[in-house]
């Protein structure tokens, strides 16, 4: 199955990603791959068949409900790259075009 | 002669709740769950989305999700995950939330509401658990996102365990809906899991609402309603709404697909700027975190842990109590204010519903004047019973007692005390308003003479004599009693 370039498009915003031609090219191929391996999967009879949502099949992963000590505000602001009265400082919030 | 039928309009209105579970510790790591406080305090890799960094599944969170679930009658999933919902805000560092899709905790349940309306069933259509995001200050212009120049980011709430709760639309009113929030926050609160305060966000509620004409059978153009920010507000911003829709549908206006603020101080709700376009989440199992099978036993273990639930606490209360439905009704909006009740009541001998009068008619008015729930007033539920004792035994009036009640009030002293310090006592002694009695007697000849002659609705005038003499401080049936023995024919 073949993906065109303009699905390639809409993922890479979807994904806020900026793609050269070259890339594009290269996604649109690659992705193409991918779904031409789940169109053999699909041809299957799979009816009563649940879909596998993790390949490994390890279950009930949980922790007790304890606190743990958190960052200093210093440390989890040091990657930030802009900070002001203890916050993140982000861009406007602007309305997707 | 022919009249035009009148148009029938029905509303349809569908609610989905977001409740934030108050455990320890965030949903998928080991910061602590607070309110408030210094911002990005209260952060670690895992909640700042930093790469490389693993969540785990807060038990205590599945255990929540699953009490409520069960509460509201759904169906607890046996196979279930977590998956990403992928968008882009700043106040969620992941660039995801962690939330559940295909595979709910709880479905298909159901929960019954009364009030002025025929008792209503509520389908829920999902119990799910996800992670809540940060929050954001927006600086420059007004302070609205629209025209600031940037925004701040506060990640401490990020990562909180956020239960989501849908309703089917099965809601038709907007008292209905208020009763359906009143019910589930009674509920949630009743489980212990979560503070659900609205003011502070713990309790959140957003409303899909419609109108069309009654037979049709496609509901109409459904408009979101967002910011209601108290159960009032829900009521308020609903009606408002419901009145808006049906108006445009009687004018041929039709309502349109959108999402309206609710303006809490205008009582309006307006246009929210939204998207065009419906979001494209690209939800995909979490593959850092592994399917969830809770076995029967740990849920049978949940449920045998459950506490009485609102339903089986107000057939109770009505059954030992014998109390009128609507005061149950009002006493079973918290379980806090129902503890304090049967604390109240327990203390007393007489009937309860004596007890819950006081706190329905007296005490509920002086908690709201002071702004402050119930439970913090300086008057322990065993003092109230003493005020009430103290009215059966005739030391003090039932206008007296309001007074007393709000001494005690004011200053967290018994009844007694109170009415002692006021100089409230109520003459209840026999020998000494037997010679105030007799004085009044031979005052008022002509009124003794008509009651010796059996009419009996002069007594009133000659209670009133006693009780202007004695400045209202005598018991005024003991006064009565003492007047008819003493003009017995
Ligand atoms: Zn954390």
């Amino acid at each position: 199955m073949d993906i065109d370039s303009g699905t390639v498009d809409y993922v890479a915003r979807l994904a806020r990603l900026a793609l050269s031609d070259e890339e594009r090219e290269q996604m649109r191929a690659e992705l193409s791959d991918i779904l031409e391996h789940a169109g053999r999967i699909r041809a299957l009879d799979l009816d009563g068949v649940e879909p596998t949502s993790h390949p490994v099949r390890l279950l009930n992963v949980a922790r007790p409900d304890e606190v743990r000590p958190s960052l200093s505000q210093e440390e989890a602001l040091a990657c930030a790259p802009a900070a002001e009265n203890g916050r993140f400082k982000v861009p406007r919030i602007i309305e997707e075009a | 002669m022919s009249t035009a039928p009148s148009r029938v309009i029905e509303t349809t209105i569908g609610l989905e709740i977001h409740v934030e579970l108050a455990t320890s510790s965030k949903m998928f790591c080991g910061c602590e769950v607070a309110f408030a406080g210094e911002p990005n305090t209260r952060t670690c890799p895992v909640c700042l989305g930093l790469p490389g960094s693993l969540p785990v599944v807060n038990e205590r969170a599945l255990e929540h999700t699953i009490r409520i679930a069960r509460a509201l009658n759904c169906d607890v999933a046996s196979h279930s995950f977590f998956a990403r919902k992928n968008y882009f805000y700043p106040d969620m560092p992941k660039n995801y939330q962690i939330s559940q899709y295909e595979r709910p905790l709880g479905a298909g349940g159901v929960l019954e509401i009364t009030g002025d309306f025929p008792t209503r069933r509520v389908g829920i259509t999902r119990v799910h658990l996800e992670e809540d995001t940060g929050g954001s200050l927006h600086v420059g212009g007004s302070g609205r996102i629209a025209d600031s120049e940037y925004s701040l980011e506060d990640f401490n709430r990020a990562g909180t365990p956020l239960v989501e709760i849908v309703t089917e639309p099965d809601i038709k009113s907007a008292d209905e809906a208020r009763a359906f929030v009143t019910e589930l926050r009674a509920i949630v609160e009743a489980l212990g899991v979560s503070d659900v305060r609205m003011e502070e966000g713990s309790l959140r509620v957003d409303a899909n609402i419609s109108v069309r004409n009654a037979g049709e059978t496609e509901h109409g153009a459904k408009v979101e309603v967002k910011n209601m920010n108290s159960i009032r507000s829900v009521g308020r911003a609903l009606e408002y709404e419901e009145g808006r829709q049906r108006a445009a549908l009687v004018s041929g206006d039709m309502p349109v697909q959108e999402t309206r603020h609710f303006d809490e101080k205008a009582g309006t709700t307006s246009p929210m700027r939204t998207k065009e376009y419906a979001f494209d989440y690209r939800y995909f199992p979490d593959p850092d975190l592994v399917p969830f099978e809770p076995s029967d036993t740990w849920i049978a273990s949940i449920e045998r842990a459950m506490p009485e639930l609102p339903v089986h606490k107000r057939s109770r209360l009505a059954e030992q109590y014998g109390l009128r439905p609507a005061d149950i009704g009002i006493l079973t909006t918290s379980t806090a204010i129902a503890e304090w009740f049967e604390e109240a009541a327990s203390a007393y001998d007489g009937p309860a519903q004596k007890v819950a009068n006081w706190i329905i008619a007296d005490l509920f008015g002086l908690c709201n004047e002071a702004g402050i729930p119930l439970t913090e007033c300086k008057i322990a539920p065993r003092q109230l019973a003493g005020l009430v004792r103290l009215v059966d035994s005739g030391s003090i009036s039932g206008k007296q007692a309001k007074q007393v009640l709000g001494g005690m009030f004011a200053t967290g002293d018994d009844a007694a005390l109170i009415a002692e310090k006021e100089g409230l006592e109520q003459l209840s002694d026999a020998g000494e308003l037997s010679s105030v009695v007799d004085e009044v007697i031979a005052e008022n000849p002509d009124a003794a003479d008509k009651v010796r002659a059996g009419q009996m609705n002069t007594v009133g005038f000659l209670v009133g004599r006693v009780m202007r003499k004695t400045k209202g401080q005598a018991n005024p049936k003991l006064v009565t009693d003492l007047l008819t023995q003493k003009l017995a024919p």
